[in-house]
């Protein structure tokens, strides 16, 4: 990313010299510990995620498989054995889980990917245009702010399949709407600024201008959002999950694994109690990074 | 301000047409009807049952159909029960998640604005520090992870409350907390910011100066300031509110519309669905719009444009 600033002509803080915005921002970021315990714990879910599962199979023999049933094994409590337990099918817990952070993280980048490509280039092209595409564009954007999306992802889900693809649309297409609005606004004030005048008159095509000069300005507040919009499609997913519209079996989201748990709890409390604090780790975590991203990141805030 | 009452108004209506519009479109264009399950209906029957609810007639004429159905407030009958209405049917089961989200609003009220407002005045004491971490868990554990803990230990091993049903009193307690909790978090996080950014203004220091007690200053000088974010959040809320009881009544098993909307959707009980979601559709929408009216109305710096 700093490479990008370099080359971009203009630095919208005055900056001492030699340290950049970016050098600033990380080193407050470093200094914040929640910050950075958040980027640690979610790095370090993000691995055992990934490599879990095999390295657990791999140590354990085949018994560990995410779908290898065993019905003499079943609702075995946390022990050396099954660290988490197992489930009503004798299925380790523990790889479940991770296998279920696959999905769950997975949904969570990919669905917010598709929301910051909508919402960034939405956001970007009705601030750049103004006028009356700008004024149509918002107007469109109130208009679905003002649905009850949450209804639609529903109806959605039940009607077209569970397919996990238009899970990442369905999402996608909801939280794109903030993103627009908050790329439109920097798009604004800094389309007004001295070095894209400057732009324009060496003959910059409008795409140029848009993505090599304004967008890397308007980093920052982006990356922000972006990190505080993975929680929220995470939490939309799991929502969905446990009314049973999300993620389907032999698969397993957190969403799905607490919602057996939860109908299971009275007996068999691991199976609610660890999906759903690795999850809610998760959602700390990222919240954690995402607020000290933004504080790092507002450089209103760092003045006062 | 009638004008912008009235302007805003005038775009509702656009906005719930293109909702029922694409809502009925879209629940007709899905393979599966709602009769399609059960195999044992010989096909002359099913003709009959189809004819019985009109259908037999073509795609558009049941739109305009419906469309006029609804404009003299008939949701038409619902398809899985037979022989009850949908009206019949929101009546029945509408009170109950309107109670569940007024209870559920009025924890996230007070909650929040108790400890936002607390953490502004105390800032960077143990007091913010505690209520902020409130404020994180309440946005970190999702209701649907808090309410089964919450009946496993209030109801399962303590066994205050009933873990499920909605009859006495107790059992509106752990709902209502479950999901007023999420919206205390949030409220909490912006009475909190809204109050600091007032609380370093001018005019609260010329209140101190002439020598107002502390709880004065707070409570009539920058509360009113200070709430302003608070009540532009109010909208949003409320729509999470709505929606969010769907899980909730799943959790608690609370006979309201949100499970009978999700009920539906898996049925496939076409009037039910639409019905629900036009009745979801101008809540939400009537209800943001009346936040936005309390939004102007409270800020004399917004002007109603």
């Amino acid at each position: 990313m700093p490479s990008v600033v370099k080359n971009s002509p203009a630095v919208i803080v005055p900056a001492e010299p030699g340290s950049s915005l970016w050098s600033d921002a990380w080193h407050r970021l470093s200094k914040n510990r929640l910050a950075v315990l958040g980027g640690g714990m979610l790095l370090i879910l993000g691995l055992v995620s990934l490599l879990g599962p095999p390295v657990i199979s791999a140590l354990g023999g085949a018994s560990y498989a995410y779908n290898f049933t065993n019905l003499d094994n079943a609702f075995a409590p946390p022990s050396h054995l099954h660290l988490f337990g197992t489930d009503q099918l004798g299925r380790d817990l523990l790889v479940r889980v991770l296998m279920g952070g696959r999905i769950s993280l997975g949904v969570g980048l990919c669905a917010t990917f598709v929301a910051l490509t909508i919402g960034v280039v939405y956001g970007a092209i009705a601030g750049y245009v103004g006028g009356k595409t700008d004024a149509v564009m918002m107007r469109l954007v109130d208009i679905i702010y003002a649905l009850p999306f949450t209804i639609f992802v529903i109806l959605l889900m039940v009607f077209f399949g569970r397919n996990i693809i238009l899970l990442f649309v369905a999402i996608g297409a909801v939280e794109w709407l903030t993103m627009a609005r908050i790329v439109r606004g920097q798009i604004m004030s800094l389309k007004k600024m001295e070095f894209i005048e400057a732009a324009r008159s060496l003959g910059l095509s409008n795409r140029r201008i848009i993505f090599r000069h304004l967008l890397p300005n308007a980093l920052g507040p982006i990356i922000v959002y972006t990190t505080l919009t993975i929680p929220a499609v995470m939490l939309l997913e799991a929502f969905l999950s446990f009314l049973g519209l999300g993620v389907q079996p032999p698969m397993s989201s957190w969403g799905t694994l607490i919602k057996d748990g939860a109908e299971k709890m009275e007996e068999f409390w691991w199976l609610l109690v660890f999906p759903g604090a690795i999850f809610s780790l998760a959602l700390f975590s990222l919240n954690f990074l995402g607020d000290g991203l933004r504080d790092a990141l507002d450089v209103r805030a760092a003045k006062d | 301000m009638l004008r912008f009452i009235a302007r805003r108004l005038l775009q509702v209506i656009p906005v719930l047409f293109v909702i029922i519009t694409a809502t009925f479109f879209m629940v007709r264009f899905v393979p599966g009807g709602p009769f399609t399950g059960e195999k044992s209906i010989p096909p002359e029957i099913l003709k009959n049952i189809e004819a019985h609810y009109g259908l037999d007639q073509p795609l558009w004429r049941q739109y305009l159909n419906y469309l006029r159905q609804i404009a003299h407030g008939n949701l038409g009958p619902s398809f899985k029960y037979s022989n009850r209405s949908v009206n019949e049917i929101i009546a029945d089961k509408l009170p109950v998640s309107l109670e569940l989200g007024a209870l559920s609003l009025a924890v996230a009220l007070v909650m929040g604005l108790t400890l936002g407002v607390i953490a502004a005045v105390r800032r960077n004491t143990w007091l913010d520090y505690l209520a902020s971490s409130v404020g994180m868990l309440g946005i970190c554990v999702p209701t649907f992870v808090m309410g089964p803990l919450l009946v496993l230990f209030f109801a399962i091993h303590l066994g205050w409350v009933n873990a499920s049903g909605w009859y006495g009193w107790p059992d509106r307690i752990l709902p209502s907390l479950t999901l007023g909790f999420v919206y205390a978090a949030y409220l909490m996080r912006i009475t909190r910011g809204g109050m600091l950014e007032v609380l370093n203004q001018d005019y609260i220091r010329t209140a101190r100066a002439k020598g107002a007690s502390e709880l004065r200053i707070v409570l009539r000088h920058a509360l009113r300031g200070g709430l302003m974010p608070v009540v532009s959040f109010l909208g949003p809320a409320i729509a999470g509110i709505l929606t969010g009881s769907f899980v909730i009544e799943t959790i608690f098993q609370i006979p309201g519309l949100g499970r009978e909307f999700v009920n539906s959707a898996f049925s496939r009980d076409y009037t039910l669905v639409l019905g629900t979601v036009i009745l979801y559709a101008g809540l939400i929408t009537g209800l943001n719009l009346a936040a936005d009216i309390a939004q102007v109305w409270l800020n004399p710096k917004l002007k109603f444009e």
